[in-house]
């Protein structure tokens, strides 16, 4: 399973990197970025999911 | 607004200046929403209010068929004075795509979470000291003694502008406030001790650069080239006018909320973890700022028949309480987890201050429960808000409890 965020869409909320910051970083605008290839575990994937209910851009995929 | 009739009917006249608007604005919200998702007023010459998240999320996003020409609402608009879209009055907030984005990539990241973050330490530090002031005081008023100087104290520092002069740059940026509203030829009389000081500032930042905004904004090119001096000065009142009385609101409200709810007050001093989910819940609930945008065209919106230049008022906190949207909206849940709240606007208008703000937030409300972990409204009738498209408490008597 795997999350990306959508550059086009992503205006810099915040709010994934805060809540899961092992999962999304940002980068110097301030947006969220996805950390590596985005493959989540068993370990992240329920954070992942929590900042995607999060986001007020619905910015954040997570696909099988 | 105090001369402008009462308010009898909000579907078809309302006013956002109006007493029982600016005392209370939920339930005319939740009204509106069942019967009139988009409300109609005459007054400031012809405007529109959408009040469904939906709406304002929609409305938000079109830079198409709304201009953020000018986002205050006021009587006038826009005039050819002004400089004319995209590039607007105060980059990149009043700008429309395609300049829009180059003002904004210009200031994002001196906001991006960084530098930002490394505040933290001084905007502490100002809180304890303005805590400090207080100290023995049986009633504090955390509106005009705490948290109305929280944001210019932590923007001056930002600025990199002199600890000692902090009083003189208060001063100033009470001018702004007062004037930035004024007609451009009183403002240029008003504003001409702080350009004057502004001038100074950043004559020694050129001369000893530093680490700090006024650097920043000094080396920073836009298009190859540095920003002319008035640029640079109109980009400083920007963030002032932009981050003073809206985070100060944001604070002010959270407290004003704890010191009516004992148990949300005793679980944020018992699990401080719970901080930073809780301030999403404070930014939902209390969101502080409505922008507005002007009509580009004339044109209708869902049956709306809506004329060039009417203006929108874009319900940010109307859109928070929406319960299509949010489960139990009308309910401050401290631990909510699920928060698409857009106390931050939605689309390419997004705060650009919402990392900072977030972060004065955390520090202020955790300085102030540390110091004061029992409290509640000495007088709930003496609290005032200020009207307008910034909701927050002003005077905000406090009763310390042992």
């Amino acid at each position: 399973m795997k999350v990306r965020i959508d550059p086009e869409i992503c205006q810099g909320q915040g709010r994934c990197f805060s809540i899961a910051p092992g999962v999304f970083d940002f980068d110097d605008l301030g947006n969220g970025v996805v950390i590596g290839d985005g493959t989540l575990t068993n370990d992240t994937i329920e954070l992942a999911r929590l900042a995607q209910s999060n986001c007020p851009e619905h910015a954040i995929f997570i696909e099988e | 607004m105090t001369d402008s009739p009462l308010v009898q009917d909000f579907a078809t006249d309302w006013d956002h200046s109006d007493p029982q608007w600016v005392a209370d604005p939920y339930p005319i919200w939740d009204d509106l929403r069942q019967r009139c998702p988009v409300a109609h007023t005459e007054r400031y010459g012809g405007g529109w209010f959408p009040v469904t998240h939906a709406g304002v999320s929609e409305i938000a996003k079109d830079t198409d068929n709304f201009t953020s020409r000018n986002v205050v609402i006021g009587n006038g608009r826009p005039t050819e004075l002004d400089l004319p879209a995209p590039i607007g009055v105060a980059p990149p907030i009043t700008s429309d795509p395609p300049f829009h984005a180059i003002a904004r990539r210009l200031i994002l990241p001196a906001f991006a979470p960084g530098p930002i973050n490394a505040l933290e330490p001084m905007i502490r530090e100002l809180c304890s000291s303005l805590l400090d002031e207080l100290v023995g005081e049986g009633v504090v008023n955390a509106g005009t003694k705490y948290a109305q100087y929280i944001p210019p104290g932590v923007i001056r520092g930002m600025l990199g502008f002199p600890e000692e002069d902090i009083e003189h740059f208060l001063e100033m940026v009470h001018i702004i406030m007062e004037g930035i509203d004024h007609a451009e030829e009183e403002r240029i009389v008003e504003f001409e001790p702080v350009e004057a000081y502004f001038a100074a500032q950043m004559e020694d930042h050129m001369d000893n650069p530093r680490d700090d905004l006024t650097s920043y904004l000094l080396n920073v090119e836009l298009e190859g080239q540095n920003l002319a001096m008035e640029h640079v000065f109109g980009t400083m009142v920007l963030i002032l006018v932009a981050g003073i009385d809206t985070t100060w609101s944001a604070i002010g409200s959270a407290i004003w909320h704890l010191a009516q709810n004992p148990e949300d007050l005793a679980r944020l001093v018992n699990e401080p973890d719970l901080m930073p989910v809780a301030i999403e819940e404070f930014l939902r609930f209390y969101a502080p700022v409505t922008m507005a945008r002007l009509v580009k065209h004339d044109m209708e919106y869902q049956g709306c028949p809506m004329k060039e230049d009417d203006w929108i008022l874009l319900g940010f906190p109307a859109a928070n309480r929406d319960p299509v949207a949010f489960k139990d909206a009308d309910q401050f849940i401290i631990d909510r987890a699920e928060n698409r709240h857009v106390a931050f606007g939605l689309g390419i208008h997004r705060c650009a201050g919402s990392n900072l703000a977030r972060l004065e937030m955390r520090v202020a409300l955790e300085e102030f429960i540390k110091r004061y972990p029992r409290f509640d409204l000495a007088e709930p009738e003496a609290v005032t808000w200020a009207p307008g498209q910034i909701r927050g408490p002003r005077n905000l008597p406090i009763r310390i409890l042992p």
